[in-house]
């Protein structure tokens, strides 16, 4: 992760668990599975008894055995795309009870889909215990067009549906769940610096 | 009050000018030759007659125009106009801040009449009639703060305040200086200042929040803020930046006297009696440096302002390409004499 003067720029301080939860969710993608199996390791075997993994990756089937070992007894659920994952989590918040306790790790895409499904359920976004694994891929916004840019992975990107090269910027909203893209060659057309694969 | 609206536009051909009238109400910020930053929050109480002080929502001669360009901007992106979906109790709240502030001071233009919650508001600049029922937005063809918002020169933010945060959970936002309401609605008060230098390290915005959450009902608070603008454009987005980022480049030693316009914001920001949000405005002002130095304390000092301003300031002002010009331009109308303390024309 890298580090930002913007302040809307999120930190994901780490996994720990919260063993006065009734019920926990967790939702990972596959370099994230780590960081659930040390949140896992942290807790007590109640606390894992209590966890339900959304597992939001597409994954080999020996990938798939071995998470599912490495996560016991935690309730583990595969979902073979993010979006799968987190519309899994949209229905599991729609009827959970009082005492949950709400997990994100892996891509920042990934949590910041997490935080945003969070907040559409009124879950405070600093209650959401977060850790950054994996890929530095970000979501953009096109602020021009208002097209969302998935996986980007260059500074400057092009939007996929205007055209326009975009300057990423480390501004972010929680409510969009992404990164704001702006014209980088407003003021002289084609005078574009050199792109820069800053988010591999 | 004899203002007289005038016939003007602010894209395109550019008509926009200040009579010589308003340039001496014109406000400007800067009260000494440096530039320095603070928070420099003063109570929103009346001002000298005539000023753009003198009530808590100033109407001028562009009143008329502005509306028309708001119209235009909300019909291209209707998403300049947003509210989550708590914020209903403080619509209305700006609604009936707005409407009797209006009607009580600007009487020949504004009349509210109220009848327990029956309300009928005319507007006489902009031709309009309307009864409505107070709380019921079925009754008005706008949500209350876009209807509203639609005949009061500003943008406006609305921000719910909730554990010792403010939040922009609401605005009307038009005329802006590059930045995004879509984006930036449901954010709190320093991620939405994220993109500003220095004042997060200077501890403004921590001081700032701590006064705002503290803010009374019916006193208000106001300050300046400034940048600079090519034309006088409001719509200065960044949703359109790739259509006016480009100007920048067309000023010249020749036209720079027309073309830079100096954008004074005041803003003003309100309790809400019944949300206990805080109303924000932000209104603004464009003046041409041509007009500007017209008012010779003006002249003098401007030139010595835009050359005190730190790098990161310029870059944030987006002022890069042009300000040399200016200072250029401005230089000739200081002699170097001593100025006198405060913003306001000799």
């Amino acid at each position: 992760m890298t580090l930002s003067t913007i302040k809307s720029r999120p930190i994901y301080p780490g996994l720990t668990p919260d063993l006065n939860a009734r019920s926990n969710i967790v939702v990972s993608d596959k370099a994230g599975a780590d960081a659930v199996a040390e949140l896992l390791s942290r807790g007590d075997e109640n606390f894992a008894k209590r966890t339900t993994v959304i597992l939001a990756d597409a994954l080999a089937d020996k990938d798939r055995q071995a998470i599912a070992r490495e996560l016991a007894p935690a309730t583990i659920e595969f979902h073979a795309t993010l979006a799968d994952g987190i519309a899994r989590l949209r229905q599991l918040l729609d009827g959970a009870p009082m005492g949950l306790r709400l997990y994100a790790a892996g891509s920042e895409t990934l949590i910041g889909f997490v935080v945003q499904a969070g907040g559409d359920f009124s879950i405070d976004h600093l209650s959401i215990r977060t850790e950054h694994r994996g890929t530095l891929m970000r979501r953009v916004q096109c602020v021009h067009c208002k097209t969302f840019i998935e996986n980007v992975t260059t500074n400057p990107v092009k939007c996929t549906h205007c055209g326009i090269t975009l300057l990423v910027r480390d501004h972010y909203s929680r409510r969009l769940a992404a990164f704001q893209g702006v014209c980088i060659d407003a003021e002289i057309p084609g005078d574009i610096p050199p792109t820069e694969a800053l988010y591999q | 009050m004899g203002l007289t609206f005038k016939d003007e536009t602010f894209r395109d051909d550019f008509t926009y000018t200040n009579s010589p009238q308003n340039i001496r109400r014109f406000p400007f910020p800067f009260i000494e030759d440096q530039y320095r930053y603070s928070v420099n929050i003063e109570p929103h109480t009346p001002g000298p007659k005539g000023s753009p002080f003198e009530f808590p929502f100033d109407i001028d001669e562009h009143y008329v125009s502005e509306m028309r360009d708001r119209a235009l901007v909300l019909e291209a992106d209707p998403l300049r106009c947003q509210a989550l979906p708590h914020m209903m109790t403080a619509q209305w709240d700006m609604l009936e801040l707005v409407m009797t502030s209006l009607a009580r001071d600007y009487p020949e233009h504004f009349t509210l009449h109220r009848d327990g919650a029956a309300w009928h508001w005319i507007n006489r600049p902009l031709g309009i009639d309307q009864k409505f029922t107070f709380l019921d937005a079925s009754t008005l063809p706008f949500e209350p703060m876009e209807y509203i918002g639609r005949q009061v020169q500003g943008d406006f933010s609305i921000q719910d305040q909730r554990d010792n945060q403010l939040w922009m959970d609401a605005g009307i936002i038009t005329s802006q200086a590059d930045w995004s309401l879509d984006f930036d609605v449901g954010m709190n008060f320093f991620e939405w200042h994220g993109p500003v230098p220095l004042a997060h390290e200077a501890g403004v915005f921590e001081r700032a929040l701590k006064f705002l959450l503290n803010l009374q009902v019916g006193k208000p608070v106001r300050r300046l803020n400034w940048t600079m603008t090519i034309n006088p454009r409001l719509d200065t987005s960044p949703e359109n930046f790739h259509k006016w980022g480009s100007d920048r480049m067309t000023v010249t030693p020749e036209n720079v006297g027309k073309k830079v316009h100096l954008r004074v914001e005041m803003q003003g920001l309100f309790r809400l009696p019944r949300s206990n949000a805080i109303l924000f405005s932000i209104r603004g002002y464009l003046m041409s440096l041509e007009q500007i130095v017209t008012m010779p304390k003006w002249g003098r000092r401007l030139p010595r302002v835009l050359r005190s301003l730190p790098p990161e300031l310029i870059e944030y002002k987006g002022l890069s390409r042009y300000r040399e010009m200016a200072i250029a331009y401005l230089s000739k109308y200081d002699d170097g004499a001593p100025t006198s303390p405060g913003g306001g024309p000799d």
